[in-house]
């Protein structure tokens, strides 16, 4: 290994720092998306307002670049990282039965990553891509009518069926990756991981929950 | 007992290996994995067959020399159990069992079931010692330790380096190898002096040797003999981590 290539724990750190600033993202994301559960009327006007509020704001443009830095980051380590391993231990076992001592998702976080990539790349050409260079009709107040695309979109029963899914995936590598940040990171002291193994559940399953929750509730109730 | 056996076959290092079929009978169930793999090699001497090559020492679990991976598991199926230590009462008559060395491109196979595992050496060589001057044994009371440092400083010694958590691992990490000796030495007085140095060289080391990244997954600690906590990982990045925000 030469001199310029980042060690096996700075590369791990990478993939905490990225991965967590991806857990943060997601509960901004989803307290702002849980007003589309809100009464159809005062939705329509409140969420487009807000989408608009966030399109227009300097720090939310910051962030945003550093959401995207963080994205592309945390795939292209995901890749370097995946590839190391691989030649680490690149003769197979003729009779492997390894899984039986650790859970599945730990195992396979590329993958579960790979279903997530998928999804935001629908997901960005569905609502993302739309809202910045698409051409949306303008709401009552003015701002453009993301709700409308939302609920159209989330009125296809395989678009919510694949939502739901990739949501059970997002679950798993939260389950994993929240926690095993906190391990890269350095938390050794036992209470501490602990706490960190509950919280890292009630996020996990809280934030996958909500973001499930959505499209169902806009499907069967808009 | 009556037992099939698929065990791994290599002339030597640079040969390319496979596979062979053995078969065992009045295999006695309170025998040992490896006295089972004695009488094998009896049976194969008797027929002027070269005989199977494994490592093993003290045959009391407390070495680190034996070690292979039994029906896809490391040291078998047995948690926290060295190879040494696992009987053939936990097999059933008739089982086909397959024996294969542990795999990790730092471990290359030298032999039939027996590896090169001087990679660890190695890796000691870069850190995982102190520093003091030669002489007459000093006063052992003279630096005090707390009892519950001692018996934590203890627990990370206790790896024996026998590799199962490189075998185990799905990216053959050398984590927590490494980070055994490292969270042993840096608990104690004596360590603590050279912590920051000990550990990137050690964490250097085991990325030269071409281990693979830590993924968490935590079944190094089920596999492991000694039972090495896998939160010594955390203490390594944690201690890592830290020296790199405080190199000079």
């Amino acid at each position: 290994m030469g001199q310029w290539t980042q060690k096996t724990l700075t590369r791990k750190n990478w993939m905490a720092f990225t991965g967590l600033f991806l857990c943060f993202f997601l509960v901004i994301h989803l307290l702002g998306n849980l007003q589309l559960l809100l009464p159809d009327e005062r939705a329509h006007l409140q969420f487009n307002a807000y989408s608009h509020l966030l399109s227009g704001n300097i720090l939310i443009k910051i962030i945003s670049w550093v959401l995207y830095a963080s994205i592309i980051a945390h795939v292209v380590y995901a890749v370097i990282i995946t590839l190391t391993n691989k030649r680490a231990g690149d003769v197979k076992y003729h009779y492997d039965r390894r899984g039986e001592v650790s859970k599945w998702y730990t195992r396979n976080m590329g993958l579960l990553g790979t279903i997530i990539f998928i999804f935001l790349v629908i997901h960005f050409r569905d609502f993302w891509y739309v809202y910045k260079f698409g051409s949306l009709p303008l709401d009552a107040q003015g701002n453009k009518d993301l709700y409308t695309l939302v609920v159209a979109v989330y009125s296809e029963t395989w678009y919510v069926l694949l939502y739901v899914l990739c949501m059970v995936a997002l679950c798993y590598h939260l389950l994993h990756g929240f926690f095993s940040a906190a391990r890269t990171l350095g938390v050794y002291h036992p209470r501490y991981v602990q706490w960190i193994r509950v919280i890292g559940w009630i996020y996990s399953v809280g934030i996958c929950a909500g973001f499930a929750l959505i499209p169902i509730y806009v499907h069967f109730l808009k | 007992m009556h037992i099939r056996l698929k065990i791994w076959r290599q002339e030597n290092s640079q040969d390319t290996g496979k596979m062979q079929d053995y078969a065992l009978a009045d295999v006695n169930p309170d025998m040992s994995f490896l006295e089972m793999l004695d009488m094998l090699n009896e049976q194969l001497l008797g027929q002027g067959q070269r005989a199977i090559e494994f490592d093993h020492d003290c045959r009391e679990g407390i070495c680190g020399q034996c070690g292979v991976m039994i029906n896809g598991r490391a040291h078998g199926p047995l948690k926290n159990t060295t190879t040494c230590q696992l009987h053939m009462r936990s097999f059933r008559d008739g089982d086909t069992i397959y024996i294969e060395p542990f795999r990790a491109t730092a471990f290359p196979v030298k032999c039939d079931l027996k590896i090169d595992r001087t990679a660890f050496d190695r890796v000691i060589q870069a850190g995982g010692y102190i520093s003091v001057n030669t002489g007459q044994a000093p006063e052992a009371n003279s630096i005090p330790v707390g009892h519950p440092i001692a018996e934590a400083a203890f627990d990370a010694a206790a790896c024996i380096g026998c590799g199962a958590c490189v075998a185990v691992c799905k990216n053959s990490s050398a984590a927590l190898f490494t980070s055994a000796k490292i969270t042993h030495l840096v608990l104690l007085p004596q360590g603590a002096v050279e912590a920051q140095e000990r550990v990137r060289h050690m964490v250097d080391q085991m990325d030269a040797e071409g281990f693979g990244h830590c993924s968490n997954t935590e079944a190094c600690e089920a596999e492991c003999p000694q039972q090495i906590s896998v939160l010594h990982i955390a203490r390594m990045n944690w201690e890592y981590n830290k020296a790199q925000l405080l190199k000079k």
